[in-house]
């Protein structure tokens, strides 16, 4: 694989995906990181549903995933997964697993937890 | 897996993981964080891409494009599942500054940044180190060791890196797991006696 940091500059005519958002950005205070974890709910699909969100739905119902790995396989930019996300939890159809807020993530506990975890599979 | 709906190439998170958790792994360009995410890895690596349209004048000059010009910033990541409650991330970012927008989003959340280093290329990491400063994630030196490469003392890394006495520096080959793994843990140890020095 390359090593991807160099910026591919695509022309306007190419850049499709926010069709797919009804032109709309992200709300700043998203719910949604790159690694919320995602899933589907039990809530049954209606007959119409936009054809991305019906393939985001149908990612999800295989299990959790995080926000990221969710735009590594649609491959879609995660601007546009994260809005998708956001208006398909709004509706009821995710179970939404959000990250530990940064207060917390400083806890010892945790970075143990990571820590035994590393030792534990490489140890 | 397998069996269930989904997509066909999709590694699905044991139902019991509840926290996620983030590592930034980060460096200058071609200097291995593909290779040392791939090694590390449980699921094939992934890559995500951010747009960044508002990427400023700057960029539209360097390119000759006038008007709206969408620059797509790639980053590759894995997933270790470190115990069934508990899954961590490692992201690939890329340390140039002109992503400043892609460092908010990746930095929000993260344990801390493992800094690749090449010691023959030392120059090329002074910006990766200052983003990761300026963004106060903490953040230990991991020198990427090639098989030709002549190994420097970590007294000469220190200074010429201007690195905190306390900064960890480790030696790695990105392509061996148990050496790159080494330089998680070395990583995390420090963070943990940064995290226990600010509660005393």
């Amino acid at each position: 694989m390359n090593e991807p940091d160099e910026p591919i500059v695509e022309s306007p005519e190419l850049v499709r995906p926010y069709v797919i958002t009804n032109g709309r950005g992200l709300p700043e205070d998203g719910q949604f990181n790159l690694i919320t974890l995602v899933t589907a709910s039990d809530q049954p699909r209606p007959a119409h549903l936009d054809p991305e969100k019906h393939r985001v739905l149908d990612l999800c119902a295989g299990g959790m995933l995080s926000v990221a790995e969710i735009a590594g396989h649609m491959k879609l930019p995660i601007g546009i997964v994260k809005v998708v996300l956001s208006d398909l939890s709004s509706e009821g159809y995710l179970v939404v697993r959000p990250p530990v807020p940064r207060a917390q993530l400083a806890d010892v506990s945790l970075l143990q937890e990571v820590l035994d975890g590393l030792h534990a599979r490489f140890g | 897996m397998g069996s269930t709906p989904g997509s066909a190439d999709a590694v699905y998170l044991d139902g019991g993981v509840k926290t996620a958790a983030k590592i930034l792994v980060v460096g200058h360009f071609a200097v291995g964080k593909t290779t040392f995410i791939g090694t590390m890895s449980e699921i094939p690596p992934l890559r995500t891409e951010e747009r960044m349209t508002q990427a400023g004048a700057q960029v539209d000059d360097l390119m000759g494009v006038r008007g709206k010009t969408t620059t797509t910033v790639a980053m590759d990541f894995g997933r270790i599942t470190l115990s069934e409650k508990l899954v961590l991330y490692l992201f690939g970012t890329p340390g140039q500054e002109r992503f400043v927008q892609v460092w908010e989003d990746m930095t929000k959340g993260a344990l801390g940044a493992l800094i690749l280093v090449d010691p023959e290329r030392l120059k090329e990491s002074f910006a990766v180190i200052d983003l990761v400063e300026q963004y106060g994630l903490p953040y230990a030196i991991s020198v990427n060791h090639f098989d030709d490469t002549a190994i420097r003392s970590d007294d000469e890394l220190r200074e010429a890196l201007d690195l905190l006495p306390e900064t960890p520096i480790v030696t790695c080959d990105a392509r061996d797991q148990k050496s790159s793994a080494d330089a998680l843990i070395a990583l995390v140890r420090y963070l943990q006696t940064r995290t226990a020095r600010s509660m005393t």
